[in-house]
């Protein structure tokens, strides 16, 4: 049987695997948490509202907001550079680091977006991410598996073995002594590397003002230790004023985490002033385009107003039984589901948007309440009408709807598939099916057609 | 008490799999006061064209289905959440701008969800029963999300002794024909599902959708369950 073999091929090797129910856990305790914090507000639905038309507002004004990020972030002694795509994010980046050879890292998704890490690596520049979960990512030559939790997918005791086989230290599963072993190592490459490199989490235009939200810490430390200060901003990431700001981390971090506010929310504006005790020299703001001017211009525009909270990945069925590696990039989920089509073409991405049972509840829980399964609505069509679904579909497709639309042919299509069941049918249920029906009988019984449509029954007993 | 004159669409899996349901949802609504017409010529909404990306095709349905209701009167009345929401939300949406909007804008007004339009439209009298056995009930999501569906149904079900169901408001891995191009999703889904169910010691599930329920019922069947699965119309009313 053809089928989007991407996302399933992925899918399947997870399913019902340790890695599979790891994920199911950590999603689960997350959307238990969220619901506590939004719970204890009671403006949780105002509060959405706004949210949502500060993300809507910011996306129909983003040349103006970016111009005057750019003035201000520039006024602020920033240098601020624009990066179409990947390689000329890559580029700019590189070429700041010129003569670098240590870059601390705290998480960025853009920065996996663009495939930074490889890039520089290439280039013989130690990269080490900095964040707990990412630096268990890259210990394990791994990538993340949730866009706030990256290492979602593991268990403690695999992070315990991965400590001791690439660290060599000895096998703890306790979080507090993992935790140390990271921070005595990680210390000493905040205070040797030549530049830190961070994403953004929101840019603030009136001010030129980046702000950070983390929880331990290592962002503020990427961000001041080292000489030089590389911050990644996706496009879109930006808001015109602080009161704007405020409605938003008011939301993220409960809708994230579920905590009230995220432990540490850093702002850098302009780099270190004369009577600053620290800070970098220089402060460099790369903002990323990379598909976004696209998205923005079609029909899925709305996805851009996403603030990366991952609250629909802990609610969706599909993630919750696949994690992130199922959806093959660092955008996984329902946002990743209509982002990373948008951001990196159809090809061979167009099948996410057929990795959701179109449940809902990935809009019912965004804090900015993106219309997701509209849009992937909108994804699926422009997949099939580019050819690219199985042909048993469209063929069965084109014959389901021509019966549909003529009752005698509608009629016909029931009675043939009754008859053509019997030889699979026992008592008036199929265990095995062939042919692409085959999916749904692989774990499922499945009722033969009745002998007597109800339409059938009505007009024999009720019919004028 | 003389109840409106409704209009019944059975929806495509009622009417070719399980015509029992079509049966009780009659009787449910008669019982109710209602008086009840079948328009011949309904067929299917269409969802499932929409929902793998026939948009087209999904229009011919609704189309279809557009001429043959807006030939009627009164209340359209749907025993399907989801089919309901495509007729309430997406039928405007998908004729957006074109010649066809207004007529279904009109239609789309007149539909209700059976559960919806007994407890709301005619506040009925009549409550389920599950001649005693212990019941949890599956919120399907179109029906929950779309709709706002878990207050009737709650309301209709007073008086059954209902089981807490884990999870009761989440997918259960059906999603159309998301079940057929997906099989292993689908059904790692629906396991989690129906252990949950297993483990709540009901000795039936009842739902408000055909299409969620057959998936769950093949599930159940197929482990060799005891559970019942029933639709929320056949506590209601009398399906033989
Ligand atoms: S789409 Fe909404 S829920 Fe999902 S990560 Fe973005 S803001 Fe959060």
């Amino acid at each position: 049987m053809s089928q989007p073999v991407g996302f399933l091929g992925r899918a399947a090797a997870i399913v019902g695997s340790e890695e599979g129910a790891a994920v199911d856990r950590g999603a689960r305790q997350f959307t238990l948490s969220r619901s506590l914090a939004l719970a204890e507000l009671p403006i949780a639905d105002d509060l959405r509202k706004r949210a949502r038309a500060i993300r809507l507002r910011s996306l129909a004004n983003l040349d103006r907001l970016l111009s005057r990020f750019t003035d201000e972030a520039t006024a602020a002694g920033c240098r601020v550079h624009f990066a179409g795509d990947a390689d000329e994010a890559n580029r700019i980046v590189a070429g700041l680091l010129a003569g670098s050879t240590l870059v601390a890292k705290s998480k960025s998704m853009v920065s996996e977006e663009i495939g930074l890490n490889s890039h520089l690596e290439s280039l013989g520049i130690d990269v080490v991410e900095t964040d707990l979960g990412e630096y268990i990512t890259q210990l394990a030559g791994d990538t993340p598996s949730h866009i706030i939790a990256p290492v979602l997918h593991m268990t403690r005791q695999q992070v315990g073995r991965l400590f001791a086989d690439k660290l060599g230290v000895e096998y703890t599963d306790d979080p507090i002594r993992l935790n140390r072993h990271t921070r005595e190592t990680l210390r000493g490459v905040f205070l040797a590397a030549d530049a830190g490199i961070s994403g953004v989490n929101m840019a603030i235009a009136d001010t030129g003002s980046l702000v950070l939200v983390t929880n331990e810490g290592n962002g503020r430390l990427v961000t001041s230790a080292p000489k030089v200060h590389i911050a990644l901003l996706g496009m879109e990431r930006i808001v015109g004023s602080w009161d704007e700001a405020g409605v938003i981390l008011e939301t993220l971090a409960r809708s994230a985490t579920g905590q009230r506010l995220s432990v540490y929310t850093t702002v850098i504006t302009g780099p270190r002033r004369p009577q600053d005790p620290d800070g970098p020299d220089e402060v460099h703001v790369v903002i990323i385009d990379n598909g976004r001017s696209d998205v923005l211009a079609g029909e899925t525009a709305e996805i851009l107003a996403c603030i990366r909270c991952g609250a629909c990945l802990n609610v969706c069925p599909v993630f919750r039984t696949v994690g992130g590696h199922g959806y093959g990039t660092v955008y996984s989920g329902p946002v990743g589901a209509v982002l990373t089509p948008g951001l990196m073409g159809p090809d061979p991405w167009w099948d996410l948007p057929y990795a959701s049972t179109l449940c809902g509840a990935c809009e019912e829980v965004c804090p900015v309440g993106i219309r997701i399964p509209t849009m992937l609505l909108h994804l699926r069509e422009q997949a099939a009408s580019e050819g690219r679904l199985p042909g048993w579909l469209n063929r069965g497709m084109r014959l389901y709807t021509r019966a549909a639309v003529e009752p005698a042919r509608w009629a016909r299509l029931r009675r043939t598939a009754r008859r053509l069941s019997a030889p699979f049918s026992v008592r008036g249920w199929i265990r095995r099916l062939p042919g692409p029906a085959r999916g749904w009988t692989a774990s499922r019984d499945l009722p033969r057609p009745a002998k007597t449509s109800f339409a059938e029954w009505w007009r024999e007993h009720r019919g004028a | 008490m003389a109840g409106p004159q409704v209009q019944l669409v059975v929806t495509c899996l009622v009417d070719a799999m399980t015509p029992q349901v079509g049966r009780a949802t009659v009787s449910a609504l008669e019982r109710s006061g209602c008086r009840v017409s079948f328009p011949e010529g309904q067929t299917c909404c269409g969802q499932p064209a929409m929902n793998t990306g026939h948009t087209e095709q999904a229009r011919e349905m609704a189309a279809h289905m557009l001429d043959v209701l807006d030939a009627t009167t009164g209340p359209v009345v749907v025993p399907s959440g989801s089919c309901a929401e495509m007729m309430i939300h997406h039928y405007p949406r998908l004729f957006e701008g074109t010649e066809r909007e207004d007529q279904a804008r009109r239609v789309a007004a007149r539909v209700r969800e059976l559960t919806q339009f007994l407890v709301d439209d005619v506040g009925t009298h009549i409550r389920a029963s599950s001649d005693g056995a212990r019941i949890v009930y599956h919120y399907s999501c179109h029906g929950l999300r779309g709709l706002g569906l878990d207050r009737t149904a709650d309301r209709l079900l007073y008086g059954v002794e209902r089981l807490p169901l884990d999870g009761d408001r989440e997918c259960c891995g059906f999603g159309g024909l998301f079940s057929i191009e997906m099989p292993p999703v689908s059904a790692a889904i629906m396991d989690a599902k129906l252990d949950r169910i297993e483990a709540s010691e009901a000795e039936m599930l009842v739902g408000g959708d055909v299409s969620c329920l057959l998936h769950l019922q093949g599930g159940l069947r197929r482990r060799g369950s005891p559970v019942a699965v029933k639709h929320i119309a056949e506590l209601l009313g009398d399906g033989e």
